[in-house]
Order: structure tokens, then C-alpha cells, then sequence
């Protein structure tokens, strides 16, 4: 079974290629394709995940290009991550799937986004069975084309034009650490392939410096691809695509990429200390900065983007603290809370045909099914007990403490506490109270957009007791198994971290609660220093404004340079052959006068010219 | 006749066939010009003509080539003046810097 994992990537290429052919005659019956391709995935998957609990690691390869010797091999391997992974992945992938046919029903590029989908799932599955490097890049780039392809969707709209541009430019900055680094590696290691990278250095073939100049270059890689400070700005603007897209991409896939290469290469960052504190450091910035950010936003997809970029800076710092399970635990439930989160903010859009929270409220009573649904992905995201997100949550902060990092623990904290706020801001301001916007025809979703997001939900209630402190850490110790590089299966923390955890998540429920819901606190109670606070917070630090004046002016100097090069001197070069042949050509017709007589002229003269040579040389011409 | 020497002749010829070429190449009368490559042609036959007398070997094969030298020529001619008339109807001159059709 798990020698055959290798064709859980190929059925959604096979939907893909098949769209790509037929999807103009299939229309609206490609979601079938899709749905189904993507089904045989999600089913493999799971077979596969059930095998590797009790087989071993498999993995396998062949040669693929031998330049002298330079061997370079291509294969698949499934260690217990890559299992969970395929796992995840392909269950997103095929929710997305069913309930993209409610969601996109009557678009006339139906087909066009089922094709994209394909491609994405297929890069995002041979992303997490790349034994080695250059696979894993090949298929990096795949996902960013599959994201710059489903962002640019509405390609008629000039803000998703310009997303797609962004979200691509800016992750392949990242993406040129991540080549950097991975020549860097090769270069000391002689292999791109994972284990002999770790077995170098485990033995101490590779000079500290090395290894922790590329895993901070690979961490760059990381840091465009999940949306990291500072190349985080392409996340929100990513919100352009459809929400589907969002919800794959954006909250469960895509982005995970990035977490999933730190984790993938963890006995390389583990062996540099400075490497693990930059994830740490950069992981909590990120996590407190974008949290606020989201504290202001009014646009449902943007606060909902902006918890993600959050979130991934929770799984940065639970990596970045040695917290490989807490990491690897909370891109699980992030998964699933999230791509709940984002199908419901969906199924809203969907109902009242507008992303603007201000115009929302009062959708509890007219949205019975998305109401809840969304209240348990809140719930689950803040770190209530009992739900997912808190399990995961309190491990990343055990790690971050247990890890000797108290500042990181302290940022961490707060940001938990805004992540509360604003994600209970978020419900409180669409589902109750008043209707602020326009009543019409506002009703439920249908079934395939509702189904997906049940069974996210159970998923979201449920998935976190595969790891907890009370039942028993089967994640962390089934992850960890055999590779005692990952570290512990399951931290002890001292138990005041997971009662201050869920003080704070309630603390920020109760005040958005007081501000939102009863309305007791006016919602400008901090005006006047809150103001420039509030402006700086809803323009995002103007950090998209700081990129323009520097490096988007920067690069476009360099272009005008580069452009007049082109114009005046390789083209000047090019003008100026042609000139003198062109001028020669001319001198040279001048000479065709149609003049009879300067022919014969000339023909005589030649003649003349010829006996002369033949008299002077005695009659031989040589 | 044997007083005169060979080369006389020859030299007649030779200003003969230079004043043909010079008539050919410079006249603007195209009329003019048929009558210098006429000029041009009976100087070969002098040429001609002298070699059979004068020449290495004496025979009579320089006189019967300057016979048909002399039948070309006039054939030639004729053809020429044809020409000639046919060009007047289309441009209206005889002049030769009008005909270049030609040019570039």
C-alpha cells in the first residue's frame, strides 16, 4: 500500500489533465471529476496513514540524472509527517472540492477552476513526499504557480491581477533563499536527499557556520511562502481569489508549505541554535504584529487572513523553541478551524452577497447551520478548553517556555488574547444584533457547502484529543518515533501555562463580548491615543506603503536602467549594422543608373582592364 | 599595295573602332549611337580583311568571315532600328538618358 503512495499526487493530475481536455464539454459535471479524483486521494491517503502507524518509514528512489558525479535521484517517502500531511492535505482538498460546485455554481470558468484545483493538490502532494530538495522546490514553485493561478481567478478584476502578481513576486523572493540555501547544502553534503543531509550533519561534516547560514536561508524560503513579517503582505491581498481558494490555500495548504519544510528539515535547524531563534523570534512577531493588525479590519476574509498569518507564527515559534510536535500539532488543527472558518465566511458571503463585517449582523436566526459551525471554529481558533485549537495552542506555549524563551512566551500570550478579541469581534459583529445591511433574500447554503463544513466542524471539536496532557500524547509520541532528533514526544509544562492560556482566551472573549455583543463599552473607548493607534493598526503599519516608497521604487529604477541599456545601446548596436549595410546598399545602387551607356562604359573599361593583366603577365592569369 | 605596311590598316581600323566606341558611349541620339556600333562593326572587318592579306597564314577565310560580319551587321541593324521605333511610340524621344527603366 504505502510502495503505491506515489499515485495519491497523481489522481488530482489526472483531474487536471482530464479538465483540461474536456472541461469545456463537462461544465458544471467537472466538479464530479474533481471531486471524485480528489476522493481516491483522500481514501488512499488514509490508508496509507493507518499503514504508517504500524509499518515503518518506507521510501524509495531512482536515479534520475548522473552528470559525472553528480548523481541526482527523484523519488517518494513516507515518514510519519509526510503521512499526516498527505492526509490533511487531500481531505481539505476534497471538502474544497465538493463545496466549491455549490460555491462557484453558474461561474462560466467552472471547469478552468476545478483544473486549477487539480494541479494545486497535486503540486501541494508531491510537496509532502519529496524525499529530497530539489523535488521538494520543484514542486514549491508548482504550488506557487497553482496559487498565482487561483488568485488571479477573476482575472477581469484589476486587485486580483495585481494579488496573483504579488503573491508570486513576493514568494519567490523567499523562494531565492530557499535555492540559496539548498546549493549551499549541496554543496557541503554532496546530496540534495534528506537523510544523507541529516547523517553529514549528525556528523559534523558541515561547519556551524554552514549550517546555520542555510537554515536561516531556507527559513527565508519558509518565511515568503507562509506569509511571514516581513513577507507577509501578499496574504491579505491573496483574499482577491475566490473563497474556496482562500480556504485551501490560504489556510490549510499552501501556507502549511513553509511550516512543513522547517519541520521536514528540523534535524538541520535543530542543530543550529541561532537558526532556532530567528524561527522562534521571527514566529512570535509575526504572530503578536499581524494579530493586530486583524484587530481593526472590516472585511471578514482579510481579519480571518490575518489570524492565519498569526497562527503560522505560532507554529513558527513552537519549531523555532524545538516544539516539533507542538508545531507539527497545530498546522493539524490550524487545517481544519481555519478552512472551517473560511468555508463559513464563505457560506456568509454567500448569503448576503458582501465582505464588508460592517454591513453584516443579526445572520444567526437566518443562517442556522453557519452560525454554529462558525462559533465552533471561533471557539476552537481562541483556545476554549475542550476544543482542538486549545490543545495545540498550550503545547506551543509550553515549548515556548520550556524552550527559555519568557519574551517570546509573554508576545505569545498576548497575541492569544487578541486572537480572541478578534475573532469573537468578528462574531459578534456578523451574527448578532442588528442587520446593518440590506435584507434581501438572505438563506442558508446549499448541502455541498454545508456538508464539508459539518464534518470541518466535528473535525475542528475533535481533532485535538489525538495529543493531550489528560488522555495521552499519541501524536507527538507517534511522530517523534525512531528519530530522536524531532525531540520529545510530549512536554511537560508547569500547569499554570494552560490556566493563564485560558484566562486570556476568555478575557479577550468577555471584552469583545462587553464591546460587540452587549455594547456596553463604546467601541472608541481608547479614542484619542486609540485613534493614530487605530489608523496605524487599519493601514497595516503601512508596510505595504514602506515597500513602495523602497524596494518597489528600487526595482523600478533598476528596470529603467535595464530598459534604456535595451533601448539605446543593444538595440543602438543592432540599428547600427543595419545602418551600414542599408548605407553600403545605397552607395552600391547608385551605380544602377539604367544609364545604357555607363554600362557599356564600364563593360569596356573592364575588358581594357582585363587584356592588360593578361598582356603584363604574359598571358597567364593567375 | 605592298608598299603600304600591314600595319596601317590596322592602325585605321583601330581609330575607326575608337571613334565608334566613343560615338557608342557618349552620344545622347540613340540614332547616333546604332550608327557608331555600325562604325564599330566595320572596323572589325578591316581587321579582318588585313589579316587575310597581311596575316601569319594568307587566306581567304578573313574575307569570308568579314562577308558574314557585313550580313550580321545589317541584320543587327535592322533589329536595332525596330527596336528603336518601338521605344520612340512608347516614350516620345530618342533620347538614350530617357530609357531607364532600368534604374536601381
Amino acid at each position: 500500500m504505502m510502495e503505491n503512495a506515489w499515485l495519491i499526487p497523481l489522481f488530482p493530475l489526472l483531474s487536471f489533465l482530464i479538465l483540461l481536455l474536456f472541461g469545456k464539454r463537462l461544465k458544471e459535471a467537472s466538479a464530479y471529476v474533481g471531486i471524485l479524483f480528489t476522493l481516491a486521494s483522500l481514501i488512499y491517503s488514509i490508508l496509507v496513514l493507518f499503514e504508517r502507524f504500524s509499518e515503518p518509514t518506507y521510501s524509495t528512489k531512482f536515479e534520475w540524472l548522473t552528470i559525472g558525479d553528480l548523481h541526482l535521484t527523484a523519488g517518494f517517502e513516507v515518514n510519519q509527517l509526510n503521512a499526516l500531511m498527505l492526509f490533511i492535505v487531500s481531505l481539505v482538498s476534497f471538502l474544497v472540492h465538493t463545496y466549491s460546485k455549490g460555491y462557484m455554481h453558474g461561474d462560466e470558468r467552472f471547469p478552468v477552476f476545478y483544473a486549477y484545483l487539480g494541479l494545486f493538490t497535486f503540486a501541494m502532494l508531491g510537496l509532502v513526499i519529496s524525499p529530497n530538495l530539489l523535488q521538494t522546490y520543484i514542486f514549491w514553485e508548482l504550488v506557487g504557480v497553482g496559487s498565482f493561478l487561483l488568485i488571479g481567478f477573476y482575472y477581469y478584476k484589476e486587485e486580483a491581477k495585481a494579488a496573483a502578481k504579488k503573491a508570486f513576486i513576493m514568494t519567490r523572493i523567499g523562494d531565492v533563499g530557499l535555492f540559496i540555501g539548498m546549493i549551499l547544502l549541496f554543496w557541503q553534503t554532496k546530496s540534495f536527499e534528506y537523510s544523507e543531509i541529516f547523517k553529514a550533519v549528525d556528523a559534523g561534516a558541515v561547519s556551524s557556520t554552514m549550517i546555520t547560514l542555510t537554515a536561516i536561508l531556507i527559513f527565508i524560503g519558509a518565511v515568503g511562502k507562509s506569509g511571514q513579517f516581513p513577507l507577509h503582505t501578499w496574504l491579505p491581498d491573496a483574499m482577491e481569489g475566490p473563497t474556496p481558494v482562500s480556504a485551501l490555500i490560504h489556510a490549510a495548504t499552501m501556507v502549511a508549505a513553509g511550516v512543513y519544510l522547517v519541520a521536514a528539515l528540523f534535524p538541520l535547524f535543530a542543530a543550529s541554535k541561532t537558526a532556532l531563534l530567528t524561527i522562534a523570534v521571527i514566529g512570535a512577531v509575526t504572530a503578536i504584529f499581524a494579530a493586530s493588525i486583524g484587530l481593526v479590519q472590516t472585511d471578514i476574509k482579510r481579519v480571518l487572513a490575518y489570524s492565519t498569518v498569526s497562527q503560522l507564527g505560532y507554529m513558527m515559534l513552537a519549531l523555532g523553541s524545538a516544539g516539533y510536535v507542538a508545531g507539527v500539532f497545530h498546522l493539524m488543527t490550524h487545517a481544519f478551524f481555519k478552512a472551517l472558518l473560511f468555508l463559513a465566511a464563505g457560506s456568509v458571503i454567500h448569503a448576503v452577497h458582501t465582505q464588508n463585517i460592517e454591513e453584516m449582523g443579526g445572520l444567526w436566526k437566518k443562517l442556522k447551520l453557519t452560525g454554529p459551525l462558525f462559533l465552533i471554529g471561533t471557539l476552537a481558533i481562541s483556545g476554549v478548553p475542550l476544543l482542538s485549537g486549545f490543545f495545540s495552542k498550550d503545547e506551543i506555549l509550553i515549548a515556548a517556555w520550556e524552550g527559555g524563551h519568557p519574551i517570546l512566551f509573554l508576545l505569545a500570550l498576548i497575541a492569544a488574547f487578541m486572537t480572541a478579541f478578534y475573532m469573537f469581534r468578528l462574531f459578534f459583529m456578523v451574527f448578532t444584533g442588528k442587520m446593518r445591511g440590506n435584507q434581501k433574500d438572505v438563506h442558508e447554503s446549499p448541502n455541498n457547502m454545508t456538508y464539508p463544513m459539518i464534518l470541518l466542524g466535528i473535525l475542528a471539536v475533535i481533532a485535538g484529543y489525538v495529543n493531550t496532557p489528560w488522555f495521552g500524547s499519541f501524536l507527538g509520541d507517534w511522530l517523534v518515533d525512531g528519530n530522536p532528533a524531532l525531540g520529545h514526544g510530549h512536554m511537560e509544562g508547569p500547569i499554570w501555562i494552560m490556566i493563564a492560556a485560558t484566562a486570556v482566551s476568555l478575557a479577550g472573549i468577555y471584552l469583545a463580548y462587553l464591546m460587540y455583543g452587549k455594547r456596553t463599552i463604546a467601541r472608541n473607548w481608547l479614542s484619542g491615543t486609540g485613534d493614530t493607534l487605530h489608523t496605524i493598526l487599519l493601514n497595516k503599519y503601512y508596510v505595504d506603503e514602506f515597500y513602495q516608497m523602497t524596494i518597489v521604487a528600487a526595482t523600478r529604477a533598476i528596470s529603467y536602467l535595464a530598459r534604456f541599456i535595451d533601448v539605446f545601446i543593444v538595440e543602438g548596436l543592432v540599428k547600427g549594422v543595419v545602418g551600414i549595410v542599408q548605407g553600403l546598399g545605397k552607395t552600391g545602387s547608385k551605380m544602377q543608373s539604367g544609364q545604357v551607356q555607363t554600362y557599356g562604359a564600364v563593360a569596356f573599361i573592364g575588358l581594357a582592364l582585363l587584356a592588360v593583366i593578361f598582356a603584363l603577365t604574359g598571358g597567364y592569369l593567375r | 599595295m605592298s608598299s603600304v605596311p600591314a600595319s596601317a590598316f590596322l592602325a585605321l581600323a583601330l581609330i575607326l573602332f575608337c571613334i565608334g566606341l566613343y560615338g557608342a558611349l557618349t552620344k545622347k541620339n540613340t540614332v547616333i549611337v546604332l550608327i557608331s556600333i555600325e562604325l564599330m562593326l566595320n572596323a572589325v572587318n578591316i581587321n579582318l580583311v588585313t589579316f587575310s592579306k597581311y596575316g601569319l597564314s594568307p587566306s581567304i577565310t578573313g574575307q569570308i568571315f568579314a562577308l558574314f560580319a557585313i550580313c550580321v551587321a545589317a541584320a543587327e541593324a535592322a533589329v536595332g532600328l525596330a527596336i528603336l521605333i518601338s521605344l520612340y511610340r512608347s516614350k516620345k524621344t530618342v533620347n538614350i538618358d530617357d530609357m531607364d527603366t532600368m534604374k536601381n
